[in-house]
């Protein structure tokens, strides 16, 4: 058995961008088969263009169409494509200076094999089928032997409709790791007990335990099977709707101090009505059916209220 | 060799939104940058060094954006420094960007926050699923609200000192014209008809998720000399804690307590609400007002909302707080420390506009972050402060 | 400029951590060592300043727990750097030159195996023109070395050799996850990689954390016989556009080294994650010669993200605690192609220096 427990999680957003004015302009050009660089104070012509000119800092506001053909200026083989590039096939990332430019743009370019690329190659665009306004309207770069094959280019950009926005999807797979304290919680929820741990310094028992306790530092070390019953020490009534919820509002979000520990940790209330919740609520554990049990706080499907007398505030108050 | 004098000499904000679909992150940066720098009499050319601040990057999905926009803002060249403490982050960017020209090193140091919060949606961004794990709360105002009802069972303070601050920062904020909320006609009644989002927290006491960005020039004694305004920084303090630990007080921190007296002690003050003129705190619940007017010691323990109450923290009252109309108007979260800071340099440059104070020598900026538990503040003042 | 030194070092470097990206279960164990080598506890730390990266992490705050590692009743002096320890360690060392605070712990982790590290990095890029393309680490920097070949500045020969000395040394070195010489032949008759990198020129994926202390004038001569004085500090940045840039340099690191005194250094630990960028900040760097480069094995045998810059200036600094050295530079790079670069001048005398 491993020390810890892991999992995947994938951190996945589709970002809206804005582009302002300059890669607005670019993305313009994208969008309708040209490729717009923009003129430094200093005369080069630069793709994509700068937001703001390198030496005088003003914003850019003078573009300039080039060509679609280049030359690699530099190069690098990707034999192992990574999620999201351009070509799912081994391809170089290559650096082209497009006739017209005086600094190269960053790109894929697919050519087969490493033997088939070099410094100082010619390449063109090759555009995607549908083209949106965003980097990837260029699919890749492809090798040029013949200059009169050149494909053409586009059309002209469409002035009075230009691009201000992309979205931009990023996802990205993670393995997420408990630490070796919280594993044993999730372990000891799998067994239907809530585990906690003492600090050997302070003498504090934390749920779930934890690889330092804040107060000092030290790992929390002697185990601790905790009561399943507590003192509801404050709470929120959740109204409002949020992406992911799985309870439908309003639904109660506790600390719940379990008698035994010396630090809340947080969980719903059910089995009564939301404003009948209150600070000093005795709750006890409600566990989902034992065959859904997992290495999980969710084998606990809530907390629900017990028949005891509310404790007095005087018990809790160091909890808030 | 002690610290070196620094004062602020520059202040530029974008006028927040949200959305700020006309600019790129560049361009939300540089539309603060740009003013701070015509505010100081400065081009970027003559600053030494830059501090960039904001608050978590899934925010925008950008790793470490300063990288990519250290051309756009003019730190080609230069030293550039990155910042991120959670919600404090405005506040402590501010504060790294002052310890540049307080150690010597520097004599003119620009700092920019920012958050462009369109960009993607922030409760996703704070509340990625952990496994083996259950979401509980839905975002910072379901984290907070249990908090809030703390502070109400502690204090016995009367359920609707929330909607007083509520209505006296949105109508602040109509004052300034680069507050993200102008919402006119707001009243205690109106705040308290707004539905109950987060119990006890109501929407028109939260604050709004807004793009925008804050920038500062800050220099030393001898560049601010020629300056007709200088802020001049009279302390600053960080002070962390845990998220959670056993018996933390989650009301009234003790890293936010420890944090007033040790910046206190450096600015030479004795009693807050008399050596304080005005004060820009990080409020984005409105029961966080009389909370931190305790913990910042304004008022005793469990009276910070008979202070709110009592009308001493409006515009014209005794201890005015968050004139600019605060987070709960504008909430670009990575800039928000630095509005805090930033506003309170107006203040005291007698640069607020219509929400000045007369006569404000004196200005706290606060910022707090994560639960509960990061703080960063400083006091500027019109004088230079005494050795 | 008050005097500063490094007075203490601690390093976990591993192939796959087991354990939580927040690293906290790194953390304690390291800043016990910390306290061990200065005698010193966490009442004794006047400042702390963190870095990681919530991308590495794959969570946002992932440094917030980090804090408890150092356990904070009361509560700390603390800030936090989205960099590489080398800036955190930065922040410190202003921290204590302002007169606040006399000594300072900085620290950095990161757990790179949670994700897939080449990839993750292409979200530092320009989001709009770059970063749709997911331009990995490993082929920004396959650009980089193509165009120094192209220009006659370095060739696979003198790249390999690189590897070969590195991978040697790395041998001493216990934390160290890729090590053991073999030839520069032998190197060279492996097959490509990312043409033109073979895998031995790029560093291997590292998850770790570290952590430097600092201290003052007489505090950092109580804690040591031969403190590690800082007599030089300078941190500069490029723009990011691979295109505007003339890949064969990195003025951030010239510009770096130009502001200190780099004249009698015997040793230089440069945080070249790829073998042709110790080639590049060499020239950049002006470095002669009899300057022993990485003795460490660097960060071509070992490169925990967020911490293998700054765990080259603690290198540097034992060397100088040892007496091996006498003057020893620790460098630190962030940013693609070596783009953002930070070096760090340790002396074994102090001597009067401008920054």
């Amino acid at each position: 058995m491993s020390r810890t427990l892991s999992a995947p999680v994938t951190v996945a957003f589709d970002y809206t961008r804005s582009t302002g004015p300059v890669l607005g302009r670019f993305l313009t050009g994208l969008r309708d088969g040209v490729l717009i660089g923009g003129r430094t104070s200093e005369g080069r012509v630069v793709v994509p263009p700068s937001e703001y000119d390198p030496v005088t800092h003003e914003p850019t506001t003078d573009f300039v169409e080039v060509s679609p053909v280049g030359t690699v200026t530099s190069w690098t083989w990707v034999p192992e494509p990574v999620k999201g590039q351009p070509l799912d096939r081994p391809f170089a990332f290559a650096l082209v200076l497009l006739d017209g430019a005086d600094a190269p743009l960053l790109h894929a370019l697919d050519a087969g094999s490493p033997d088939a690329v070099s410094t100082g190659m010619r390449v063109q665009v090759r555009w995607a089928p549908e083209r949106v306004g965003h980097i990837t309207d260029i699919a890749c770069f492809e090798p040029l032997t013949d200059e009169t094959s050149v494909s053409p280019s586009g059309g002209g950009i469409i002035e009075d409709h230009p691009v201000t926005g992309v979205i931009t999807p990023v996802s990205l797979d993670y393995i997420y790791a408990a630490s070796p304290e919280e594993s044993a919680f999730y372990r000891g929820l799998e067994q239907g007990r809530i585990v906690g741990q003492r600090c050997p310094t302070c003498g504090k028992v934390y749920v779930p335990p934890r690889s330092a306790c804040p107060s000092d530092g030290t790992p929390t070390t002697e185990e601790i099977e905790l009561s399943q019953t507590g003192t509801v020490t404050t709470f929120c009534i959740v109204n409002v709707p949020f992406l992911g919820q799985k309870i439908t509002p309003p639904y109660v979000s506790a600390y719940v101090l379990l008698d035994g520990a010396d630090i809340a940790f947080l969980h719903l209330i059910l089995d009564c009505p939301a404003d009948e919740v209150r600070m000093g609520m005795r709750v006890k554990a409600v566990w989902k059916p034992r065959e859904e049990w997992g290495t999980t706080i969710e084998n606990i499907s809530h907390f629900a209220p017990t028949d005891e007398p509310d404790a007095d505030y005087d018990t809790y108050k160091q909890h808030l | 060799m002690g610290k070196q004098p620094a004062a602020v000499i520059g202040v530029g904000q974008t006028h927040h939104r949200a959305k700020r679909d006309d600019v790129s992150m560049a361009g939300l940066c540089r539309e603060a940058i740009d003013r701070a720098l015509e505010d100081a009499g400065m081009t970027l050319d003559e600053i030494d060094a830059i501090v960039v601040g904001k608050a978590p990057d899934l925010f925008e999905g950008v790793m470490m954006p300063e990288l990519f926009l250290a051309e756009a803002l003019g730190a080609a060249g230069k030293p550039l420094l990155r910042v991120h403490t959670a919600g404090s982050v405005g506040g402590s960017t501010a504060i790294v960007a002052a310890s540049l020209v307080q150690s010597g090193v520097h004599r003119k140091v620009l700092t920019v926050a920012y958050e462009k919060q369109s960009e993607s949606n922030a409760m996703w961004a704070l509340s990625v699923p952990v496994p083996f794990n259950m979401p509980v709360h839905a975002g910072a105002g379901g984290y907070f609200a249990p908090h809030v009802r703390s502070y109400i069972r502690r204090s016995g303070a009367p359920t609707h000192v929330g909607a007083i601050v509520a209505a006296k920062d949105r109508n602040n904020a109509l004052k300034n014209p680069y507050a993200h909320l102008h919402n006119e006609g707001t009243t205690v009644e109106s705040v308290l008809a707004s539905t109950m989002l987060w119990d006890p927290i109501r929407y028109d006491e939260t604050c709004p998720s807004s793009d925008g960005a804050c920038a500062l020039v800050i220099a030393s004694e001898d560049v601010a000399a020629s300056s007709p305004n200088p802020a001049w920084i009279h302390g600053t303090v960080m002070r962390s804690e845990a998220t959670t630990a056993a018996e933390r007080d989650q009301v009234n921190p003790q890293a936010s307590r420890d944090a007033a007296a040790a910046l206190y002690r450096q600015a030479g003050i004795t009693s807050p609400i008399d050596d304080i003129d005005v004060a820009e705190i990080y409020v984005p619940f409105s029961w966080f007002e009389p909370m931190w007017l305790e913990s910042l010691g304004f008022a005793a323990q469990n009276e910070g909302w008979k202070l709110t109450e009592s009308g001493a923290t409006a515009m014209d009252g005794a201890m005015p707080i968050n004139c600019s109309g605060g987070v709960l108007s504008s909430n670009p979260i990575g800039a928000s420390g630095m509005l805090r800071f930033g506003e309170a340099a107006l203040q005291v440059r007698g640069q607020a506009g219509e929400h000045q104070v007369d006569g404000a020598r004196r200005a706290l900026g606060h910022a707090y972050g994560g639960g509960s538990q990061f703080f960063a503040m400083w006091i500027v003042g019109s004088e230079k402060p005494g050795n | 400029m008050r005097d500063v030194a490094v007075v203490g070092f601690a390093q976990r470097q591993m192939q796959d951590f087991d354990g939580s990206p927040t690293c906290v279960e790194l953390l304690v164990p390291l800043f016990k060592e910390c306290y061990e080598q200065t005698g010193w506890t966490r009442q004794d730390v006047g400042f702390w300043c963190s870095g990681s990266s919530d991308y590495l992490a794959g969570r946002s705050f992932s440094f917030v727990q980090a804090v408890d590692a150092i356990g904070v009743l009361p509560p700390v002096n603390e800030s936090h750097v989205e960099m590489d320890l080398a800036w955190a360690m930065y922040e410190a060392w202003l921290k204590i030159q302002t007169g606040e605070v006399d000594t300072a712990l900085v620290y950095a982790f990161g757990k790179s195996s949670a994700g897939q590290t080449r990839r993750t990095l292409a979200l530092q890029l320009d989001p709009y023109t770059m970063t749709p393309l997911w331009p990995d680490t490993v082929s920004l920097a396959g650009l980089q070395a193509r165009a120094g070949i192209d220009a006659g500045l370095w060739d696979e020969r003198a790249m390999a050799e690189v590897a070969h000395r590195s991978l040697t040394d790395a041998e001493g070195n216990e934390h160290s996850v890729r090590k053991g010489g073999s030839s520069v032949e032998d190197l060279l008759a492996r097959p490509m990689y990312a043409d033109p990198l073979r895998k031995h020129d790029c560093a291997p994926v590292t998850d770790g954390a570290a952590a430097i202390v600092l201290a003052a004038g007489d505090k950092a001569r109580e804690v040591r016989e031969k403190p590690a004085w800082i007599t030089g500090l300078s941190h500069f940045i490029d723009p990011i556009s691979m295109g505007t840039r003339d890949l064969t340099r990195s003025p951030s690191a010239q510009r770096a080294g130009a502001a200190v005194d780099l004249s009698g250094l015997d040793t230089a630990e440069l945080h070249a994650p790829f073998s042709h960028q110790e080639l590049l900040l060499r020239r950049e760097l002006g470095l002669a010669d009899d300057v022993r480069i990485n003795p460490s094995g660097g960060a071509l045998t070992s490169n925990p993200m967020f911490s293998g810059g700054g765990i080259r200036i603690g290198e540097a600094a034992q060397r100088i605690w040892a007496g091996e050295s006498s003057k020893a530079l620790g460098h630190a790079t962030s940013g693609p192609a070596l783009q953002q670069n930070l070096v760090c001048v340790l002396d074994a005398d102090k001597k009067e220096q401008g920054n």
